[in-house]
């Protein structure tokens, strides 16, 4: 198992590295931490003729407060540095939750924030936690930029809005509301296996403990993370009662995924755990907001 | 033409330069290349651990990183740990505790615990477990290596 040969490139600046996507343009593809990519160029089901590598790239790896009070994180920053990072664990404590569930330290000690999001895989933890926290993308070409929310950069399994030339730069994570908390919960075969069925909730409550607002995403059970447009339907000026909660996984489940079947599930248990997996991580993300 | 990029890195203490070919997994050079075989490939895909190695004092794995990017790097493999004669603390515990069977597994699970000790001193059997839970070991059922785990650490506290 050894990957096909490519053409090489190393830039030392993101501007060599746009010039090097410009220059390449289909041919070309980005190496960032390659947790992914090289496995799959190790079964050659990729074979790009071209690989752009980022890692001697540091202008790309940071992680910076924003003027909102959110973050701004580079897009070569390696995963276990956003999970450990003391300011981004204190405000927003469902990122280091969310990142401890990608595979192993060893994968997180390599893979990065940016490469995760441009991958797109559907059933990965970082495009689902961009999508919860409503993240704003930097991209990047040659002489130009632009913005594009999390929400509008995946469109199917494995694919981003990203042209041969752009980059994603620069992931924004905007800050949390007061009195707004997260829950990740997960049916997987094993520790920093594959989820079967994955949800992460973001909820905010008023004063008076009503929801003022809920996002929640589910991932591994469609061909992108998806948003439940009910659960804010249903819940938005409400309590969040057992029984609303209840309402919502049931429906999220029936109406708002498209899980599959495979060796390690059927379509039919998958939407069982989506209930389930919908109604703990809500029944959590409350519990934690009213702290 | 096959491109050659020319990398510098160091491995167990030595310093290397040599010309590679992009595609060449770094667990491939080091094997192949530097003729250091105790690293080991299994699943060659990132998944079963065995090719665990130490890079710039984070444990990594070699079959899914090409040797270009760990140019300019400061390696650790297997062979930095000890000699027959003077093990280091966690393959003495190995050994003690049976933590291994074919042994397959073992140069993995010994760079991934190294590193997890180095931060975690005194860890439960819930994060030993966690710890470990990208090594594959298809001989011993895990027990025992969770053992050595606690029984390495306990050494290596002794000896600080």
């Amino acid at each position: 198992m050894k990957p096909a040969p490519f053409e090489y490139y190393a830039p030392k600046t993101a501007e060599e590295a746009l010039q090097n996507l410009t220059d390449l343009g289909y041919s070309g593809k980005v190496l960032a931490g390659g947790q992914s990519l090289i496995p799959a160029m190790n079964f050659r089901m990729a074979r790009p003729s071209a690989l752009v590598d980022l890692n001697k790239v540091a202008e790309l790896a940071y992680i910076k407060p924003t003027a909102e009070g959110g973050f701004a994180i580079g897009t070569m920053t390696r995963d276990n540095v956003v999970e450990h990072d003391a300011s981004i664990r204190q405000k927003m404590p469902i990122v280091a939750e969310t990142i401890g569930y990608i595979a192993h330290p060893q994968i997180r000690a390599r893979g990065t924030f940016g490469g995760a999001e441009a991958h797109a895989d559907p059933a990965a933890q970082i495009p689902a936690l961009c999508m919860l926290l409503n993240a704003k993308m930097l991209v990047k070409r040659k002489g130009s930029e632009r913005w594009v929310n999390a929400e509008d950069f995946i469109v199917g399994p494995f694919m981003t809005v990203l042209e041969p030339e752009e980059l994603l730069a620069e992931v924004v994570l905007p800050p949390l509301a007061p009195r707004t908390a997260g829950s990740y919960k997960q049916v997987s075969r094993q520790r920093g296996g594959y989820a079967q069925a994955a949800t992460i909730s973001l909820v905010s409550l008023d004063d008076r403990n009503k929801v003022k607002d809920v996002r929640c995403v589910l991932f591994s059970v469609g061909e992108t993370p998806i948003l439940s447009k009910y659960a804010a339907k249903v819940l938005v000026g409400n309590d969040a009662t057992t029984e609303a909660i209840a309402d919502v996984a049931a429906y999220v489940a029936k109406n708002e995924c498209d899980p599959g079947t495979d060796l390690h599930g059927t379509a039919e248990y998958r939407r069982q755990m989506v209930e389930v997996l919908v109604g703990r991580s809500l029944t959590e993300a409350v519990a934690r907001a009213k702290k | 033409m096959t491109q050659l990029v020319k990398i510098n890195l160091t491995v167990n203490g030595v310093q290397y330069e040599r010309e590679v070919e992009p595609r060449l997994l770094l667990s491939d050079f080091i094997r192949h290349d530097l003729h250091l075989t105790g690293t080991h490939v299994g699943c060659e895909h990132g998944l079963c651990g065995a090719c665990t190695i130490i890079l710039d004092g984070q444990s990594v794995r070699s079959c899914i990183m090409f040797a270009v990017m760990a140019d300019g790097s400061t390696i650790e493999t297997v062979e930095s740990l000890g000699t027959p004669d003077h093990l280091h603390p966690v393959q003495e515990a190995f050994m003690e505790k049976h933590a291994l069977q074919c042994g397959f597994c073992t140069p993995g699970f010994l760079m991934t615990i190294v590193d997890y000790l180095g931060d975690n001193k005194n860890p439960t059997d819930e994060e030993i477990r966690e710890a470990i839970d990208g090594n594959f070991c298809r001989c011993t059922g895990y027990e025992n290596i969770v053992e050595a785990v606690k029984l390495a650490a306990q050494k290596m506290a002794a000896h600080s």
